[in-house]
């Protein structure tokens, strides 16, 4: 199929085929690119959302409130509060004469509103607060001490970078809430970060532990609340399941609590066993890693066949890749060629140098890696490859349809859990529905008529 | 959130909860995308544009282009002239529109970006066109930015060029694709040449055919928007959204207008045909008149179910409006009637409405927002809720009927493709609404009132 070539200048040395030299990642998108990337302050409301108790304001004009309102499926065994949306709703007077003291009243009426009471708020401070001159920091630090409760400012203006210094802000907000508690006594078990509870799925991943008799003593921040977020520092292990939105909070911990982490990935066979296996054996219990194994293989014979069943309809057919982070790209990687299907295309939106040279140690010599790829690259590359399927997020989800490929949602809107054991069949069952649906005669009228 | 919701209702000033409302941008983003061959520019940080486009395509089920000028650090605090610059570039290169629509945002609205003197230095390549809106998101809503937008394309590109060309404009307002697909339908039965704008039909709901197209066949073209200086008449369905868009035409251009209701219901539907009767001087096809007829059947045979039922309704003004004429006509009581546009007109416009069928005791409020609405519906529970999905959580914490209409609606299919406009698209709605309170009343009967016939 002969696709017109017309790629930005600018964009090529985050394309690699081929004769790869290392990609160019980590960088600003190019102006006027349709990209598919969002901003700091959504890097740092995605993070810190999960937190269910906590009281989200949003400082800024209504839409930064009104896009992140119960936006992702972040289940909550507790409260419910975070799925509301809180903003000052900034006006043209108060882009006049600066936000702060509406900022301070909207503290107030919540304060003398809520219920339940506040324990713990977040400030967002959006684009153009910095540029009128609020005072947030000062706002933040005077409604603590007025209501003795935490009032944590997050300022990430949306142009102060990418997504990805979003994710860092928002573990410096988290870091800012655990510090007056880091000297409690230790216990043995984990904190389990990176891991946003889509679809109950680190309620899976905390009932692996706890059957192999490794305590989870918090998570962040999926199903996270104040009570949970203030005994981290207790935990004698972090294991980081999304690296891209948490290693840093993990080196912050192992630095100022010391509390070692190792990096783990529960999508796929490989991957949810290894990373079982590599946790139990990093807390250095003889026991403990002897049922990790067992309880490892246990699983692995048991979706075995369900891998196996669905190999012979789904062998042979090729897959695109667009994620977030590059630890996930690893392991979809890993996981279609479990079922014998090859990546052949694979992008993330804030993927790492380290993991882009994982990413091409895996693919083939000819599978095309983008970083940061806009619709145009998305589409260019999936015809020229001839996908079959795409796995990606709301955005690519209309592009790849509209281009008669198949899709898997890997991201917010994934309504099914698709990490640990658990998340490979239902993974396996996603891929195929997909590729195999009766929808796909209809594409081609000759087919139809027969 | 269910608990949060406490009964007792505070004033609240500074503090917005669940907003009815969303900013300026996702508007103009909108109504550009309803242009031919445009591409939407949000010149500001990349978030935005990402939500808007996010937004869009959770509503349409559809892809929603739109670039960004990717606003950096350095843009912040010395303007964006440079990467507008790059941008335009950039986007004609890459995804060769034939115009870039770029509407700002609150950043480049704060740092005081000149859009107008950028653009005019910009050396555009041939044929080429580069328009702009103001739609700083603290003034107003997502509406003001859809009617922005048009005014955008409406300064730039618009013309009189002396002679007539015998037709009218048709602003749709803020409505779905199949809407403008049955305001198209209506003007054609009526004999009436037309140029609608915007026209996101053929857009965002544009057919599978195992092609993705940038550009589709859709969207009102640019020599469209330059002729609306040449029509006779513009009729704006819409008073809130259109009132603006209308004055510009008619003070530019000397068009005269119709400033009419979202054509929701049969009082408000025969308002425009009336209006595209004054126009064409034909006879209303007996193909409206039966529909028409089969609507009033319609409301009277399921009149019983409907007859003094209480609603809340929210969402964007117009939209509200056309929906709170549609409930009066099935005798249902609007008890509760919100937007969040902050916009005094559409309280006057409701209440207006109200008086005529004699409705009493009704609440209605602009600049309200969904948790307030949620209050009172737990100190004076509704039998129906109508509105966008963000009516949900108030409908499963009150376990009231609710029915989808507006922006958005991010968990259900079909809706954009059909109308709820016109007679057919009132025959829908009386469908949806009985549905709703029918099926509420069959799963709440006891097994001996429970009935086969209905």
């Amino acid at each position: 199929m002969a696709v017109t070539t017309n790629i930005l200048e600018e964009r090529k040395g985050s394309i690699s085929a081929s004769n790869r030299k290392g990609i160019s990642c980590e960088k600003e998108s190019v102006s006027g690119a349709v990209s598919q990337r969002a901003c700091v302050y959504c890097g740092a409301r995605v993070v810190l959302n999960p937190i269910t108790d906590a009281y989200h304001i949003v400082h800024g004009p209504i839409g930064c409130a009104s896009y992140t309102w119960d936006i992702r499926g972040s289940l909550s065994s507790g409260s419910e509060i975070y799925r509301n949306s809180f903003s000052t709703d900034l006006r043209e007077t108060d882009i006049v004469f600066g936000g702060a003291k509406k900022l301070n009243a909207a503290i107030d009426e919540l304060m003398e509103k809520a219920n339940p009471a506040p324990r713990l708020i977040f400030i967002y401070a959006t684009c153009i607060v910095g540029v009128i001159g609020d005072d947030v920091d000062a706002v933040c630090r005077d409604a603590e001490q007025r209501y003795g409760i935490r009032v944590i400012p997050v300022k990430a203006p949306g142009f102060s970078g990418t997504k990805s210094l979003g994710y860092q802000m928002a573990c410096d907000a988290m870091l800012q809430v655990m510090r007056p508690h880091k000297t409690q006594e230790k216990r043995f078990g984990i904190n389990i970060l990176g891991d946003y509870n889509l679809a109950g799925e680190m309620w899976i991943i905390k009932g692996y532990f706890e059957e192999i008799g490794i305590p989870v003593i918090s998570t962040i921040t999926g199903d996270s609340s104040y009570d949970r977020l203030i005994q981290t520092p207790a935990a004698t292990l972090n294991i980081v399941q999304c690296a891209g939105s948490s290693a840093y909070l993990a080196e912050r911990m192992e630095e100022e609590m010391g509390i070692p982490y190792v990096k783990v990935s529960f999508f796929g066979m490989e991957d949810t066993s290894a990373s079982i296996i590599r946790v139990a054996d990093a807390l250095g219990d003889a026991e403990i890693s002897a049922r990790a194994r067992e309880f490892a293989a246990r699983h692995t014979a048991e979706v075995m066949p369900i891998s196996e069943k669905y190999k012979p309809r789904l062998a042979g057919k090729k897959a695109a890749i667009f994620v977030g982070g590059g630890f996930k790209a690893i392991s979809l990687i890993r996981q279609f060629n479990e079922l014998g299907i090859k990546t052949v295309v694979v992008g993330t939106q804030t993927g790492k140098r380290d993991e882009y040279a994982v990413i091409e140690s895996l693919v083939d010599a000819d599978t095309i890696v983008l970083d940061d790829a806009n619709p145009a690259e998305l589409e260019q590359f999936m015809l020229e490859k001839g996908a079959d399927i795409l796995v990606g997020g709301v955005k690519e989800r209309p592009l790849a349809y509209k281009l008669g490929i198949a899709f898997c949602d890997h991201n917010h809107e994934r309504k099914h859990p698709l990490a640990g054991f658990a998340g490979i069949e239902n993974f396996i069952k996603e891929i195929n529905l997909s590729i195999n649906s009766p929808i796909w005669r209809f594409l081609d009228r000759e087919e139809t008529a027969v | 959130m269910l608990d949060l919701t406490g009964k007792e209702v505070k004033e609240r000033r500074a503090l917005r909860v669940n907003p009815c409302k969303t900013c300026q941008p996702v508007g103009a983003m909108y109504a550009a995308l309803g242009v031919k061959r445009c591409m939407p520019h949000s010149h500001g940080s990349q978030g935005c544009c990402s939500y808007h486009r996010t937004v869009l395509s959770r509503h349409f089920k559809e892809p929603a282009i739109a670039s960004s000028s990717s606003f950096t650090e350095g843009a912040s605090v010395f303007g964006g002239r440079s990467n507008i610059n790059t941008a335009v570039k950039n986007v004609f290169d890459m995804y060769d529109p034939d115009i870039i629509a770029v509407h700002t945002t609150c950043l480049s609205e704060t740092i005081g970006d000149d859009l107008i003197s950028y653009i005019m230095d910009m050396d555009l390549p041939e044929g080429k066109t580069v328009v702009h809106c103001n739609t700083p998101s603290y003034v107003g809503s997502h509406i003001n930015g859809f009617f922005n937008m048009m005014m955008g394309f409406m300064n730039y590109l618009t013309k009189k060029t002396g002679t007539s060309n015998g037709k009218a404009a048709i602003f749709p307002g803020w409505v779905n694709p199949g809407d403008i697909r049955e305001i198209k339908r209506i003007a054609i039965a009526m004999g009436v040449p037309y140029i609608m704008f915007p026209d996101q039909s053929g857009v965002l709901d544009a057919p599978m055919t195992g092609k993705y197209e940038y550009y589709t066949n859709g969207g009102t073209t640019l020599p469209e928007i330059a002729a609306l200086g040449d029509t006779d008449q513009l009729i704006a369905l819409g008073e809130i959204t259109n009132i603006e868009p209308a004055e510009l035409l008619q003070k530019k251009w000397k068009v005269p207008y119709a400033l009419l209701p979202m054509p929701v219901g049969v009082a408000y539907t025969d308002v425009y045909i009336m209006a595209l009767q004054k126009f064409s001087k034909q006879e209303v096809p007996y193909e409206l008149e039966e529909q028409r007829g089969q609507l009033v059947d319609l409301l009277l045979d399921s009149h019983p179910y409907t007859s003094g039922k209480k609603a809340a309704i929210f969402g964007d003004p117009d939209v509200v409006i056309g929906l709170t004429s549609l409930c009066l006509e099935a005798d249902i009581i609007p008890q509760y009637v919100i937007t969040g546009t902050p916009k005094e007109e559409f309280t006057r416009k409701v209440n207006a409405l109200l008086t005529q069928y004699n409705a009493e005791g009704c609440t209605v409020k602009a600049n309200a927002d969904l948790f307030e609405l949620h209050q009172w519906i737990k100190n004076e529970p509704v039998d129906l809720l109508i509105g966008s999905t963000y009516g949900k959580q108030i409908a499963k914490a009150e376990d009231i009927p609710f029915v989808r209409a507006g922006f958005p609606v991010l968990d259900r299919y079909a809706g954009t493709l059909l109308p709820i406009v016109g007679y057919t698209g009132a025959i829908r709605l009386v469908e949806k609404i009985t549905e709703a309170l029918m099926d509420r009343q069959d799963r709440d009967a006891a097994d001996e009132d429970f009935e086969i016939v209905m």
